[in-house]
């Protein structure tokens, strides 16, 4: 997925999919931290929160901190290469927030680690490792 | 008796998200089931390319595994995603309905392993190669 190339400050603009889902930035402390409510469109079974929602989220976040790391360094496009999810805990019927934290941002390949959780950040409910493709302009 | 798939999917088997999504049952076998995600401007994560996010694909190769996995045991049971991975091989053509088959290859007492592709038309070419594993719920302590 290639980000959004407005991505500079707070003006990120995020995909039609991430607005689907609900998702909307919160920064904090320079971070974006994505936040998605709670939902029919995002629910799996009666009151849970669907896996692929969850990994939806995280690759957003993960996408928003690329993206905002990016947009400091010129332009560049990204792709998915691989997205590993670990599904650590039942995700509940509350907002769900997510970050993503760049683990190393190479010349070609970014990998990024992102994490999802509800009332207690301490206590997350999924995380993700994504591996980006970097194509510099 | 066995897992009636198509009563499954019928009744809203694939819950709030899936049916938002606007995923269909295409058809199964023993130990795989295959379904089907149309195209949606909603479901756009690249507005350059009108490619779709990659979110979308997870949640149908999540259900397509699940599905393969009580088709395999021959009932429904609770479980939970452990993980999954999804490697991207190439973007899914726009305005294409993309096509995910699920396969159970392995079923241990407490743990199913399963994978499966995700293609755009042609499954020989395709668009994503996934490989995740479930935790049955009620499969006791020691399992």
């Amino acid at each position: 997925m290639t980000p959004p190339r407005t991505a500079i400050g707070t003006q990120m603009v995020l995909p039609p999919y991430a607005e689907w889902l609900g998702c909307s930035i919160e920064w904090v402390e320079e971070v974006p931290e994505l936040v998605m409510p709670f939902g029919d469109h995002v629910m799996g079974w009666p009151g849970l929160l669907q896996g692929g929602a969850i990994a939806g989220l995280l690759e957003v976040a993960g996408i928003a901190a690329l993206t905002h790391r990016l947009s400091l360094e010129g332009t560049a496009r990204i792709k998915p290469v691989t997205v590993t999810t670990d599904y650590l805990r039942t995700g509940r019927d509350h907002p769900t927030r997510a970050v993503g934290t760049i683990l190393r941002l190479g010349q070609r390949i970014a990998n990024v680690e992102a994490t999802a959780w509800q009332e207690d950040r301490d206590r997350p409910i999924a995380t993700a490792r994504l591996n980006y493709r970097i194509l510099r302009d | 008796m066995g897992f009636d798939i198509e009563r499954f999917t019928a009744m809203g088997g694939f819950g709030g998200h899936g049916r938002h999504l606007g995923m269909q049952y295409r058809t199964h076998g023993d130990d795989w089931a295959e379904l089907a995600l149309p195209y949606g401007a909603r479901l756009i994560g690249d507005p350059a390319s009108g490619v779709i996010a990659s979110g979308p694909i997870v949640a149908m190769m999540d259900m397509a595994t699940s599905l393969s996995v009580w088709l395999k045991r021959g009932a429904f049971e609770a479980h939970v995603t452990v993980d999954l991975r999804v490697d991207y091989l190439r973007p899914a053509v726009p305005e294409r309905t993309v096509i995910g088959r699920g396969e159970c290859y392995r079923i241990t007492h407490s743990i199913a392993f399963v994978r499966g592709i995700a293609h755009d038309g042609d499954p020989d070419d395709p668009v994503a190669h996934v490989a995740g594993t479930f935790m049955r719920l009620n499969a006791g302590v020691e399992a």
